[in-house]
């Protein structure tokens, strides 16, 4: 099984990498750019097969390591 | 004084604390290296600056889960002092060691040069040399400095004289919320901050004013 997760910046948190690339967007003629967030994409590939207990593992390896939750929040994609 | 200075994988500020810290105790420091699993009897224990695991995924996030940061944890609950200077800082709050998060710099460049402080809060082992209020220089030197926390966090941190050291007016090099420069943990015995004392502890390196925090340290554990 493969896994996919978004650490993203939460809600409220000033991201000024996002801000940095939504001005340079600006800059190269993107005019209908506005507020732009910058995160991560983490790809896990995982023996476990069964779906259910592979989103509790990886749920933990996000709070335990992937995602800094006191800015940051996570989510998770599955694909068999 | 009994100390000892962890080094972790691209640590680099390990041997100048290892030099301030000879200098001012008169007593080498043990290096730890970071796959151990246990810490040595010390007072003191210190982190150094540098970019722990090349700052792979967060800054002082690997380092977080290294072997001997369970050992410096335990450590630290059972009384003994830990000293975060820089990614020490950082590996202290990816540990929840301490409150808060230090993000990229609020002009997201690297910043190297010194900085002046104000010593906030003079109760504690690690300031108790200063004079309250007290107007000092340390070299900053990081990327990812801007101390970031919940209005609640930063409201206690100040409410209980945790925040000891500030960027002075006008001179917060980084963003961070309320000039914080450094803060306590509750039991006041891991100071966590990102300027370097350590650097500023012989007048050859142009100033001498860190050497307080290791004397008041000294002076505080004998």
């Amino acid at each position: 099984m493969k896994a996919r997760v978004f650490v993203t910046l939460k809600n409220g948190v000033l991201d000024p990498q996002g801000k940095a690339i939504g001005h340079a967007l600006n800059n190269l003629g993107f005019a209908s750019v506005g507020d732009v967030r910058q995160g991560k994409l983490i790809e896990i590939e995982l023996a476990e097969t069964d779906e259910a207990k592979a989103r509790v593992e990886i749920k933990e390896m996000c709070e335990k390591l992937l995602a800094n939750t006191v800015i940051e929040k996570f989510d998770i994609e599955l694909k068999v | 004084m009994k100390s000892a200075v962890v080094v972790f994988p691209a640590s680099n500020c390990d041997r100048d604390a290892a030099v301030a810290l000879e200098q001012i105790t008169g007593h080498k420091p043990i290096m730890v290296w970071h796959a151990d699993s246990d810490v040595p009897d010390v007072d003191l224990i210190v982190l150094p600056g540098g970019f722990s695991y090349g700052d792979y995924l967060r800054c002082g996030a690997m380092a977080g889960q290294s072997n001997i940061m369970r050992a410096v944890k335990e450590k630290s609950e059972k009384g003994v002092h830990v000293l975060g200077i820089c990614n020490g800082f950082q590996v202290l709050t990816e540990t929840h060691m301490l409150p808060g998060v230090l993000m990229k710099n609020a002009q997201l460049k690297f910043v190297c040069r010194p900085v002046g402080l104000t010593v906030v809060e003079t109760e504690s082992v690690f300031t108790r040399k200063y004079a309250a209020g007290a107007h000092v220089e340390f070299p900053v030197a990081h990327g990812e400095g801007n101390y970031v926390a919940d209005a609640e966090t930063l409201d206690r941190l100040e409410g209980d004289g945790r925040v000891v050291f500030k960027y002075a007016a006008g001179e917060n090099p980084n963003g961070s919320a309320r000039d914080i420069a450094g803060i306590l943990n509750e039991k006041r015995n891991v100071l966590g901050l990102m300027p370097h004392p350590e650097r500023v502890c012989d007048p050859l390196l142009g100033g001498t004013d860190g050497r307080a925090v290791f004397e008041g340290l000294l002076e505080a554990l004998g």
